[in-house]
């Protein structure tokens, strides 16, 4: 057997991301080294296809180090990751979709991101005619059994996936989902952009990410071309990236307590959001902060205004969210919708490598600002907030204390705040180059790769949204539960669509 | 709790009268909303392929200080019970089925609003093999409301103006 170890060569010691270097493997180490990684309990970080390879990304955790493996099969087989690695499944079914290699010995061979209706097969590879093909759902067999097929259309201002329910009376025994429904092509569009164009598409994965999205595909392209944008940038890219996850986590919160039809939550909490998003408008001139992180920095500089601004707006949240956390604390009838409902194991976080607030409400503590500390992050102090309960109310206990520690971070932030310029201009690249991003969105871990050619144009871009190893253990948790608490725990998740189907 | 309803009673609400300097916006669509509908204008949302940025100002909409609900303005569940379909995104290939089965499931009359930069032609995701073009490459549009991701205001005034050519074809017709 080999040993893994070696292929292991990227550090959280190197002060930004190191320019990534990829393993050329045989299609015998390639068999060898998946299974000795699985054996050893390593984490999936990602696994992407290009016109003919296929890439790996695995993560040791205890060691805090990544390795980039890929083949390049000649035959247009790959040995099979997701018999390994359950996480892999889906993402090896998107590259047959997309690329058509074809995982050999797959536990699962049914397409994913191809709905048979693009008018083409595996756009991204040997493009050929494509046709509309029947979807077959995994069978179920019992007694008294009934389905409720949901979707893609909800009944809420949410996004289009497909939930195909089995139940028995009330009781969920089997959720499958299906999802590709907002598949965009995001990584077809990239293909040959320019690097500013990238930058545009990357910003689009996830509306609610936009800002962490801004930041892996920034640091990705900066590690290819080897320049470290100025301390100023780093921290203003800091700032933004926890508005957005206060943003989100205040607004989820109060979501997951609306679906347990808990309104006066939603609508106390929808005032901290919006005041969040306010600042963030007023400060950076965008809601969302969209378009604001370019490879090279960051477009817009914080004023002496801007600063105290947000000063105001954290001594707001900082009166009013406890009171929030009171209620939710003290609301009896409302806690005994989300204690013990849609409960994830700490053994399945492990195995999907599941991050965000899911993996962390189930014992899992991966967060990459403090395992891979990347701008101002590795001179913050910061704990990582952690239960193992992992139930719906751990998840919103999570949310609750990373609020708090955001608010900590983003008055540090602001206090620590560096001089220098905002924006450097990138050089042009020697050569061909590759990089990796890596950064702690509010959902969890983004990884996003790219490749550059020589006069700097992208190559490859691959974008790995947390939802990946987050949407199958959604499956996982609703089992056993009444089909009416679904919209409890897929809010207590809440996956991104876009983000996965891209 | 009780502090909070007892806040409810005491203090001033936080919704917002006039959200722009053109005018009494809020108070604008009121009218217009209850001469054409009465207190009742249903819109069902259809996500055909957006990046999750518009919903999340369309969701704005209800908080306290936009409150779209009273201005009898409200999201409704099924087509079958909406006067407008509001759409976002570009259209992905995968959602074209969905979206048309949407607004066929509505009854007349009806008005689409198509709503962000992408669901005009394809914005940024324009030329992909994933996507079929703009909302009116599936549905025809009457209203189409710009930005990356439209303000909740913005938003806001783009239903005004579909409140008002609602309100004339009505005129038009009788």
């Amino acid at each position: 057997m080999i040993d893994i170890s070696q292929y292991l060569d990227i550090t959280a010691e190197a002060p930004d991301r190191p320019a990534a270097q990829v393993h050329r493997l045989s299609r015998g180490e390639w068999r060898d080294a998946v299974e000795r990684a699985a054996a050893d309990g390593l984490t999936l970080l990602g696994l992407w296809g290009a016109r003919a390879s296929v890439t790996l990304a695995l993560l040791d955790e205890e060691q805090a180090r990544i390795g980039l493996l890929s083949f390049s099969p000649r035959n247009g087989r790959f040995p099979s990751v997701g018999r390994h690695f359950p996480s892999a499944q889906r993402l090896e079914r998107s590259i047959a979709d997309l690329f058509g290699l074809i995982p050999q010995d797959a536990p699962d061979d049914r397409p994913w991101l191809d709905h048979g209706r693009w008018g083409l097969s595996h756009p991204l590879g040997k493009a050929g005619q494509g046709k509309a093909q029947d979807y077959s759902f995994l069978p179920v067999e019992g007694h008294g059994l009934h389905q409720v097929p949901v979707g893609p259309v909800h009944a809420g201002i949410i996004e289009p996936g497909h939930f195909r329910f089995t139940g028995q009376g009330e009781t969920v025994v089997r959720l499958e989902e299906r999802l590709g429904y907002v598949h965009k092509g995001i990584e077809g569009l990239m293909q040959g952009a320019e690097i500013p164009r990238g930058a545009e598409l990357a910003a689009r994965v996830s509306g609610d990410s936009t800002v962490a999205y801004g930041w892996a595909y920034a640091q990705a392209v900066e590690s290819a071309l080897g320049v470290v944008p100025s301390a100023r940038a780093q921290w203003l890219r800091a700032i933004m990236a926890e508005l957005e996850r206060l943003a989100n986590h205040l607004g989820d919160i109060g979501a997951i307590c609306n679906d347990a039809a808990f309104a006066l939550m939603l609508a106390r909490c929808s005032v901290l959001r919006e005041n969040v998003l306010r600042a963030a408008d007023a400060v950076f001139g965008h809601r969302f902060m969209r378009d604001i992180i370019r490879p090279g920095g960051v477009s817009v500089d914080l004023s002496g205004d801007g600063i105290a601004r947000l000063r105001d707006l954290l001594a707001d949240l900082e009166q009013a969210f406890p009171r929030m956390i009171e209620l939710y604390d003290n609301t009896p009838s409302l806690l005994d919708r989300t204690v013990g409902t849609g409960h994830l194991s700490n053994a399945l976080v492990r195995q999907f490598g599941a991050g965000g607030y899911i993996g962390r409400a189930s014992g899992r503590g991966f967060d990459v600002r403090k395992v891979f500390p990347y701008g101002p992050y590795g001179q913050m102090d910061m704990t990582v907030p952690l239960r193992g309960d992992g139930d719906v109310n751990a998840r919103i206990w999570i949310r609750i204390r990373e609020v708090e520690q955001s608010l900590a971070l983003l008055a540090r932030l602001l206090e620590t705040l560096p001089d220098g310029v905002p924006l450097i201009e990138l050089p042009k690249p020697s050569g061909a180059c590759q990089g990796l991003g890596l950064v702690e969105g509010f959902r969890g871990d983004i990884l996003v790769f790219v490749a550059l050619d020589r006069h700097g144009r992208i190559r490859r871009c691959h974008l790995r949204d947390p939802s990946w190893f987050q949407w199958p253990l959604l499956e996982a948790a609703i089992e056993g539960n009444i089909i009416a608490d679904f919209p409890l725990c897929n809010k207590s998740f809440n996956c991104s669509y876009s983000g996965h189907d891209l | 709790m009780r502090k909070f309803l007892l806040e409810g009673l005491l203090k001033r609400p936080l919704t917002e009268d006039a959200p722009t300097a053109e005018g009494n916006l809020a108070t604008e669509i009121d009218r217009t909303a209850h001469r054409r509908l009465g207190r009742s204008l249903a819109i069902r949302m259809v996500d055909a392929g957006s990046c999750n940025g518009c919903e999340l100002e369309i969701h704005a909409l209800g908080n306290p200080y936009y409150d779209l609900d009273r201005l009898g303005l409200h999201f409704v569940a099924s087509p079958r019970h909406a006067d407008i379909l509001m759409v976002t995104g570009p259209v992905t290939h995968n959602m074209k089925t969905a979206l048309r089965r949407s607004y066929d499931a509505m009854p007349a009359p009806k008005w689409v609003v198509s709503v962000g930069d992408c669901a005009l032609d394809g914005g940024c995701f324009r030329g992909s093999y994933a996507i079929a073009g703009g909302v009116d490459a599936v549905i025809p549009v009457d209203l189409h409301i710009p930005g990356c991701a439209p303000s909740p205001v913005d938003i806001m005034k783009g239903l005004l103006t579909i409140l008002d050519s609602a309100t004339a074809s009505r005129a038009a017709g009788s």
